[in-house]
């Protein structure tokens, strides 16, 4: 370990352990099987058809718009999601789904498109405090809460769906699961096969909102104020 | 003390607080509202005792192996590349962040809500290194715009203040020239911060759980303004409170739902974000430089003891939207960062009972905190606890209580002054009674007579009324 990296720990860690009235704990400690484990019973055996209606539903009460489509429609389908929205400029991930998708050409002859660009470092977040429309593609889908959830990466910039004043969600249907519960499941699973965990992981439930004043729900402050979810249903 | 706010004596504090109309009934129509929406989020699991119990075996095992998980923490975010100091004080704490701060020469610093910085009076120590400062959560915002006012709720910072009062402060501090329509003025704090984020050359975040395995934080807001703070700035510096440990992903999943939805009956808020040292390699946004302050200020004292529990808290503030206390003074009466039954519980514990020691009492042991946590801190039976350390450890009952006890005392040990006591109070009371009633009373009664009415002492006494009964019967 570094050195000065952790500062002032054994002395903190003792008194811990003197208030606790024993030793400090240096052997490891197998996770409890806990008593309780509610969260697995929420939407058990759910069929990915009816996850897609619990997220419907979902939606509804985090003032997000949502379609469904086949894949084949997708490129119409985002074309009257960004039209409604306003039009470009847009900005997505660097990810060849997109392409794979049929949207590569739409995207950027249509509209003023930017691509997260890994070469280009910080200008990236120049392009996304400018775009009017921030589109990515969610790895795990939460159906009981409307969460999208995304891993960054150097072709995934975290301010992708922060900066710009609208939000675009690509869904496959079968990223659905019931819950966070399946989500966090996952993220070890990722841990403990490949040792690193992504810098960032971002739960996304529709556009950001505040009731700061009075109560009184705002919807858009500080990240989009708009926000659309587009579940692709054959893939 | 540490997370004191304002040099008022408790009741008048609490004077103050009662004669608010609006505070009191921005106060009630927002524990309604929180309340109902808590109640529904809780009912549509449909077993959320089950989550309770299990939001509550899962804090009790990180406390009773806190020292472990700190190590583990403390491991995987060095392993990340970040910077990790424990600081048992505040003044540990707020030295090495300003020096973090006077390294990379900052000018500009953003922050996203946290109380435990609020604990600490963080951004006083780094305004007068020569910061600026900016608080990013709407709430805590329009506070330090109004002249750094101290935040009122846990969760709701600015709930005292009506729309038109947050019109007036933004047209004096900032040249808002719009309406007092809530859309138009978060609006402007919109256009406003958002050029404070992408200058600002330090974010500072609290933490709502970090994550031992991964050494990952994770943080919970609505506004996205978080994220914001953690993705731009370069350098980043989160402060957490030493026990606000989960040991995996799979335990922050459930604290994360039982915070939610007990905090604003959501069943996620619109942002959770989960963030593992600086930026990777290669990637444009998230800070190049992390330094995590783990800080104890007086919680391992806490730790062993009779009050342990407390510190099972995840700050959701659902007792205090359940409190019948809080919702008659509101937050400011408390006089500390943390109102409310936890508030009354914690308090005195991290700032000691010489400022603190009203608190206990500023409730009427109703148990409604108790039944709303989600990690079943018995509330009450700590309040209750308080009350019995205070009278029988420190000797420090209010006066008003330890001159009533005394002269009860004397009173009630001399069969012949009791006798007297008993019989003069009807004649005594005399002058103040109306039919049955005291509506304007003298010496103690006064303050609650102000206010309701007190019941006459009875005419005739009780062991009169047994003697004579007694008589009757024989005869």
């Amino acid at each position: 370990m570094m050195k000065n990296v952790i500062q002032n720990r054994d002395e903190f860690l003792n008194q811990i352990a003197y208030r606790l009235g024993r030793e400090r704990l240096i052997t490891p400690i197998e996770r409890p099987q806990w008593k309780y484990r509610p969260q697995i019973d929420v939407l058990k055996n759910a069929t990915q058809d009816e996850l897609l209606a619990v997220l419907k539903e979902q939606c509804k009460k985090i003032h997000t718009s949502f379609c469904v489509t086949e894949l084949k429609n997708l490129p119409s389908v985002l074309k009257d999601v960004v039209s409604i929205y306003g039009g470009g400029p847009i900005v997505t991930w660097k990810d060849e789904r997109f392409s794979k998708w049929g949207l590569d050409m739409f995207l950027k002859e249509e509209w003023e498109s930017y691509e997260w660009d890994p070469i280009k470092e910080e200008e990236n977040i120049k392009i996304a405090e400018k775009a009017n429309i921030g589109i990515t593609i969610s790895e795990i889908t939460l159906a009981e809460s409307g969460t999208v959830v995304q891993f960054t990466d150097k072709n995934k910039g975290r301010t992708v769906s922060f900066l710009p004043a609208a939000y675009i969600a690509l869904i496959p249907k079968s990223s659905l699961v019931p819950r966070i519960t399946q989500a966090a499941v996952k993220m070890r699973e990722i841990y403990h096969t490949t040792g690193q965990v992504s810098s960032c992981i971002n739960f996304i439930t529709g556009p950001s909102n505040s009731a700061d004043i009075e109560l009184k729900l705002v919807v858009g402050v500080h990240g989009p104020v708009q926000a659309y979810y587009i579940v692709i249903n054959d893939l | 003390m540490p997370m004191k706010i304002g040099s008022d004596e408790f009741k008048n504090r609490v004077d103050k607080g009662i004669r608010d109309s609006f505070m009191r009934s921005a106060v009630a129509s927002a524990q309604d509202g929180i309340g109902q929406r808590r109640q529904a989020a809780a009912d549509e699991l449909g077993n959320w005792e089950e989550w309770r119990s299990h939001g509550e075996e899962i804090r009790q095992h990180v406390l009773a192996h806190l020292d472990y998980y700190l190590e583990l923490l403390s491991e995987n975010v060095a392993r990340r590349g970040g910077h990790v100091f424990f600081a048992q004080t505040k003044e540990e704490a707020n030295e090495y962040i300003r020096e973090v701060a006077l390294k990379k020469k900052a000018k500009k610093i953003v922050k996203s809500k946290s109380m435990v910085t609020e604990e600490i009076h963080l951004n006083a120590v780094l305004e007068n290194a020569g910061c600026t400062v900016v608080e990013t959560d709407l709430g805590e915002y329009i506070l330090q715009v109004d002249d750094h006012e101290p935040p009122s709720h846990i969760i709701a910072p600015a709930l005292h203040k009506n729309k038109e009062q947050v019109q007036e402060v933004f047209t004096k501090k900032l040249g808002y020239k719009k309406s007092s329509k809530p859309e138009e003025l978060a609006w402007h704090a919109r256009e406003m911060l958002r050029e404070e984020y992408l200058t600002a050359d330090i974010g500072i975040t609290g933490c709502n759980f970090a994550v031992a395995e991964t050494g990952s934080i994770c943080l919970v807001t609505n506004e996205g303004n978080a994220d914001l703070v953690t993705a731009l700035p370069k350098t980043l510096i989160t402060v957490m409170g030493m026990e606000r440990i989960v040991p995996t992903f799979e335990e922050m999943d459930v604290l994360v739902s039982l915070l939610t939805r007990s905090a604003v009956g959501q069943k996620l808020t619109s942002y959770i974000t989960v963030f593992t040292g600086p930026r990777a390699e290669m990637e444009a946004d998230g800070p190049e430089d992390f330094h995590l302050v783990i800080l104890d200020n007086g919680r391992s004292n806490i730790l062993g003891g009779e009050f342990q529990s407390i510190l099972q808290c995840i700050r959701c503030a659902a007792c205090v939207n359940a409190c019948p206390v809080y919702r008659h003074v509101g937050g400011h009466s408390y006089g500390s960062i943390y109102s409310g039954p936890i508030g009354a519980v914690l308090s005195p514990l991290l700032g000691g009972y010489d400022d603190y020691k009203e608190l206990p009492y500023a409730s009427t042991l109703c148990g409604a905190c108790t039944e709303v946590c989600p990690v079943k801190i018995p509330l009450h039976q700590l309040l209750h606890k308080h009350r019995e350390v205070i009278v029988e450890r420190e000797g420090k009952a209010p006066i008003s209580e330890k001159l009533a006890m005394k002269a009860f005392g004397i009173g009630a040990a001399s069969p012949g002054l009791y006798k007297i006591g008993s019989k003069i109070a009807p004649t005594a009371m005399n002058p103040f009674t109306v039919g049955d009633k005291i509506s304007s009373g003298p010496g103690p009664l006064k303050a609650w007579t102000e206010f309701r009415e007190f019941p006459a002492p009875n005419k005739e006494r009780f062991r009169d009324w047994f003697k004579n009964r007694a008589k009757v019967d024989h005869e």
